[in-house]
């Protein structure tokens, strides 16, 4: 506690001007504005596994998606003469066409048992699951969000309905009900594909018809009851009072405050459903309740992969590895997500 | 000047469920139990008590905000108690204690004044929106560039303002203020403090002021009201109530605050209740305040007190109010 | 925690022995990731033995970190880089971990704002009462719980044998505090350290807080460090008041200096923005300005001088020095240096 030195020369009057308000404020510095979005991504790009997972997930992606459209084969041309080829090799009837001077685009992965570009089929392959995967995903998103906010925050008698009826369909097995559905749906698809605008069906097959249908029925039921615990917490929120007092209807509730705040819950939980979307598709398809032939995915590739195992082992190990990886990289990112939407903001 | 009645309750009841009880006998928290009073156009009525005593819940069940469980509310005259209240929502209002929990996080601090915009098609244009919400900011001491930010970069003094703002977007007559300080730095309190009466000045709002700071109350309230485990024991006017007070624990209540002054505190004679404030599941019977009363007797214990008139305007329920000096 | 950072021990301060805790222009920052957050910016403070030194000051002004530093429990990742903490003629800055355990519970003890999440939940009263006793004495387990039934007559709680077998969430929030309070004095401290102790109290139970703690200090002579930001509270029960703004102490002196003549223009603006319940008319309230201080990013001369009515242009760049008004009353301001300035241009004149 020392005295100050009086006679210290180093004020002078002028210090002891009043300040002006200008120069208070401008001590006064808003920090730069963070929204939650910004804060999540920052702390998504730290994490490195999470990053690599992306860039894998992009390449797949671009390989499934934008690849086929420069790639000189098609998923269902058949090359006489070029069966069971392994990777980089050519047939005879090519090697010659070379030999004249022609161009031929290598067999990158080999070709199959009915001389057709592997390559080609893994990338449809993969194109077919990724869109099953996200499509499936997408609907078990829109549906059970909807069931799980909606049971979540009537509460009381509607809610005890809907979750038991979410514990009923708990117990119905999936791939029996898929089954049963494709044989009932068999005879009505086809007449339907009969007319005109609906020959869609035809290609994308009867099968996968009926396995969008069962995701459809079945397996928002995971997602509902996420969604139902986390609006229940939510819903005692004081700003969801503040909104009630406000005059706002239970629509406007659910979807700008509750939902909303969701969001985390919500990305991660799908991002997290898309692999396992992508087995359900990629084993059914092993068991031949897929896509129609000739359409690939790589469940049905891996299924006709295993046959010849011995002589041609690269015909099951490409698609395996692409749905290993593919499925392992939408699971660590799902997992970077999470821990990147923490709820908790720093203040 | 003539006082006309705004907001009236009548034997209001809120008694929530408790888990516990058996299938026979279920048991309540008798958290609101008969509570009547009633808020004149223009003036504060302030609400104290210590926790547990129903303030809160009587604020809210006012606005509907939780249904209940018996009484009537009336406002301008007309009841309200089973209407629908979506109408009432543009006359009636309230601002929470907790700046941090009543915002909501992801909204932008424009968006949740807007809110009310919304909901009640108050403006015709997405600019006329804007303009509105700029206005209100503005009303409550923040400018036009705090509207894009998000409630977690505020202070709770101006996360306060924002909630202030939100209530007085639907231009209401009537706001319920929930402890809308006791959340907050000594120093910015008073700032809300006098925000809330100019506000009223300007509007000609009427509140009802719900703290456990009496001081505070008594500062920015025409008349106070104090309530003990669900039900009324005092209410008067302002003064009235601080130096001539007639029931025991509103005395106890008024001697037990620490003024910041030392001379004062050191003259200071304390009533210092002995024990703790009893569960609002199982209250006492009779006079609810009979086991913590220096005056109690066993009259106290056989039945509930009236509320009487003691002086013009001054009302008090206590079976022994000549006892108390 | 308390590795010396700097050479503290050559350039350390005389310490004064007559006091029980000096705390000299300690420094103490939180190495965050966003930043260092500087709580404390020089603060200094002494307390005499049996004396009640009030600590007033509002979120962020660094009075719980004061306290905390005198006890060497500083929560990662503060630190201590600057100044001189004695307590009972121990320097704080130099004390291993193992020797501040033998003090804490023994010489100084704390007790919480929150008895609720202080008390552990699954321990009875008796074990947690009986546990301080026995670490730090050489009693048996009988004689511990002869001592714990003592401690709670003491501190006014019936029935002792009952609740020594209970657990916290079967006690109220007075009584917890009543428990807190026990424990604290097990082992008869020198130094209490009450951190907002009523804070979560109901008025009447914050009443009875108080006068027990008021009787136990003179039953047992111990000094006692009240930290709060309830003026009221501090002129009834402090014999002296240390004002804290954004980590520094900004004025300090006997309660009633502090209140009948209060010299820092953030103590007058408090005095001046509290409602009195006693006033006869309705005055309007006088706030201070402004939002409390970043403490990231805090001014480089005074803290106070954006929300002061008084800011002059030093204030803004040069963090002013304290001045003695008496012998035990100083403020840290440039309006007193003004006064005595331009009272020694006269003087020259």
């Amino acid at each position: 506690m020392t005295k100050k030195n009086p006679l210290s020369l180093q004020l002078n009057v002028d210090d002891f001007l009043p300040a002006t308000e200008d120069e208070r404020q401008s001590l006064v510095q808003l920090r730069p504005s963070v929204s939650f979005w910004k804060d999540a991504m920052r702390r998504l790009r730290k994490n490195k596994v999470a990053m690599v997972s992306l860039v894998i997930i992009l390449v797949v992606m671009i390989f499934a998606f934008v690849i086929p459209s420069f790639y000189p084969y098609q998923y269902e041309q058949q090359i006489k003469g070029a069966v069971y080829l392994s990777p980089m090799t050519y047939s005879v009837d090519e090697q010659a066409k070379i030999d004249a001077g022609e161009h031929v685009f290598p067999h990158i992965l080999g070709t199959d048992n009915l001389g057709r570009d592997y390559a080609i089929r893994v990338m449809m392959g993969s194109r077919i699951s990724l869109l099953v995967g996200i499509i499936a995903s997408a609907i078990i998103l829109v549906i059970g969000s909807i069931y799980g906010s909606v049971a979540g925050y009537f509460g009381g008698l509607t809610d005890l309905i809907m979750m038991r009826i979410v514990d009923i369909i708990y117990t119905v097995p999936d791939i029996l009900l898929i089954v049963l559905l494709s044989f009932a749906l068999r005879a009505p698809m086809d007449a339907l594909s009969a007319k005109p605008g609906f020959q869609w069906i035809q290609t994308v097959g009867v099968n996968l018809i009926s396995i969008f249908i069962v995701f459809a029925l079945l397996y928002w039921v995971g997602m509902a009851r996420i969604v139902r615990s986390q609006v229940l917490t939510l819903k005692q929120s004081e700003y969801v009072t503040a909104a009630r007092a406000l005059g706002a209807n239970s629509s406007r509730i659910i979807k700008h405050h509750l939902l909303t705040n969701c969001i985390g819950t919500l990305i991660v939980t799908t991002t997290l459903q898309i692999p396992s979307s992508i087995f359900t598709e990629s084993f059914l398809s092993f068991l031949g309740m897929g896509v129609a032939i000739p359409m690939p995915s790589l469940g049905s590739l891996a299924s006709d992969g295993l046959n010849g195992i011995n002589s041609y082992p690269y015909l099951l190990l490409a698609p395996a590895l692409l749905i290993s990886l593919i499925i392992l990289s939408f699971n660590l990112f799902g997992d970077g997500l999470r821990d990147a939407f923490d709820p908790k903001m720093k203040s | 000047m003539e006082q006309t009645k705004l907001v009236e309750v009548q034997h209001l009841q809120q008694f929530f469920p408790v888990s516990g009880g058996s299938l026979m006998e279920k048991k309540v928290v008798k958290a609101v139990d008969d509570v009547s009073f009633f808020i004149n156009k223009g003036e504060t009525l302030g609400l104290v008590g210590e926790s547990g005593c129903g303030k809160t819940t009587t604020g809210r069940t006012l606005l509907r905000l939780h249904e209940p469980t018996d009484g009537k509310i009336f406002y301008a005259g007309k009841d309200i108690t089973h209407v629908n209240m979506l109408p009432y929502r543009r006359k009636m209002q309230i601002v929470f204690q907790d700046p941090y929990a009543s915002l909501d996080p992801r909204m932008t601090v424009g968006d949740i004044v807007g809110e009310a915009i919304d909901i009640h098609h108050l403006a015709k244009s997405s600019k006329e929106r804007q303009d509105r919400i700029i206005e209100l900011l503005s009303l409550v001491g923040l400018n036009s560039e705090h509207a894009n930010r998000y409630p977690h970069e505020f202070s709770g003094g101006q996360r306060q303002r924002v909630g202030i703002a939100r209530a007085l977007a639907v231009n209401p007559e009537f706001i319920v203020c929930d402890e809308p300080i006791s959340a907050l730095d000594v120093s910015i309190q008073a700032q809300v403090v006098n925000m809330f009466e100019d506000l009223q000045e300007q509007m000609g709002l009427t509140y009802l002021f719900i703290a456990h700071n009496l001081s505070v109350v008594k500062h920015i309230s025409n008349r106070i009201g104090v309530m003990y485990l669900g039900k009324l024991v005092e209410l008067a006017d302002s003064y009235e109530l601080t130096f001539h007070s007639v029931h025991p624990y509103t005395r106890s209540l008024i001697s037990a605050i620490p003024i910041a002054d030392p001379k004062v505190n050191r003259a200071a004679h304390r009533i210092v209740l002995q024990g703790d404030v009893p569960s609002p599941v199982n209250p006492p019977s009779g006079c609810r305040f009979r086991t913590r009363c220096p005056y109690a007797d066993k009259c106290c214990a056989e039945s509930e007190p009236e509320w009487k008139e003691v002086s013009p305007g001054h009302f008090a329920a206590c079976h022994h109010l000549d006892r108390v000096k | 925690m308390n590795k010396n950072e700097t050479a503290a021990a050559e350039t350390q301060t005389a310490h004064n022995p007559e006091y029980l805790v000096e705390i000299q222009h300690e420094r103490l920052s939180f190495f965050t990731p966003a930043g260092e957050v500087k709580a404390l910016n020089d603060v200094s403070l002494y307390v005499r033995e049996g004396e009640v030194l009030g600590i007033v000051g509002e979120s962020g002004s660094g009075k719980s970190v004061t306290a905390y530093s005198i006890m060497g429990l500083t929560a990662y990742p503060g630190r201590l880089i600057g100044g001189d903490l004695w307590f009972n003629n121990h320097y704080i800055n130099t004390m291993t971990e193992k020797q501040m355990r033998k003090i804490r519970g023994n010489e100084v003890s704390i007790i919480f704002q929150d008895p609720m999440t202080s008390l552990n939940p699954v321990y009875t009263i008796g074990d947690q009462i009986r546990e301080v006793i026995l670490l730090h004495t050489n009693k048996t387990k009988q004689q511990a719980n002869d001592r714990a039934r003592e401690l709670l007559s003491l501190v006014g709680i019936n029935e002792p044998d009952k609740r020594l077998k209970q657990y916290p969430h079967e006690l109220s929030g007075g009584m917890r505090q009543r428990v807190m309070i026990a424990i604290a004095l097990a082992c008869e401290p020198k130094l209490l350290i009450a951190d907002e102790p009523t804070t979560a109290l109901d008025v009447t139970i914050q009443a009875q807080i108080l006068e027990l703690m008021m009787d136990l200090k003179k039953k047992l002579g111990m000094a006692i460090i009240l930290i709060t930001h309830d003026l009221g509270v501090v002129a009834g029960t402090c014999d002296r008041i240390a004002v804290m703004y954004a980590g520094k102490v900004v004025e300090s002196g006997p309660t009633d200096d502090i209140f009948y003549h209060p010299a820092h223009e953030y103590t007058k603006g408090l005095l001046q923005s509290i409602p009195n319940l006693n006033e006869q008319e309705h005055k309007r309230l006088i706030p201070i300005e402004g939002s409390p201080v970043d403490m990231l990013n805090p001014p480089a001369g005074c803290p106070f001088a954006p929300r002061c009515r008084s800011c002059m242009k030093i204030c803004l760049n040069r963090p002013p020095e304290y001045t003695h008004l008496t012998d035990a009353h100083f403020s840290a301001c440039w309006l007193l240096d003004k006064a005595k300035f331009e009272a020694q241009g006269e003087e020259k004149n």
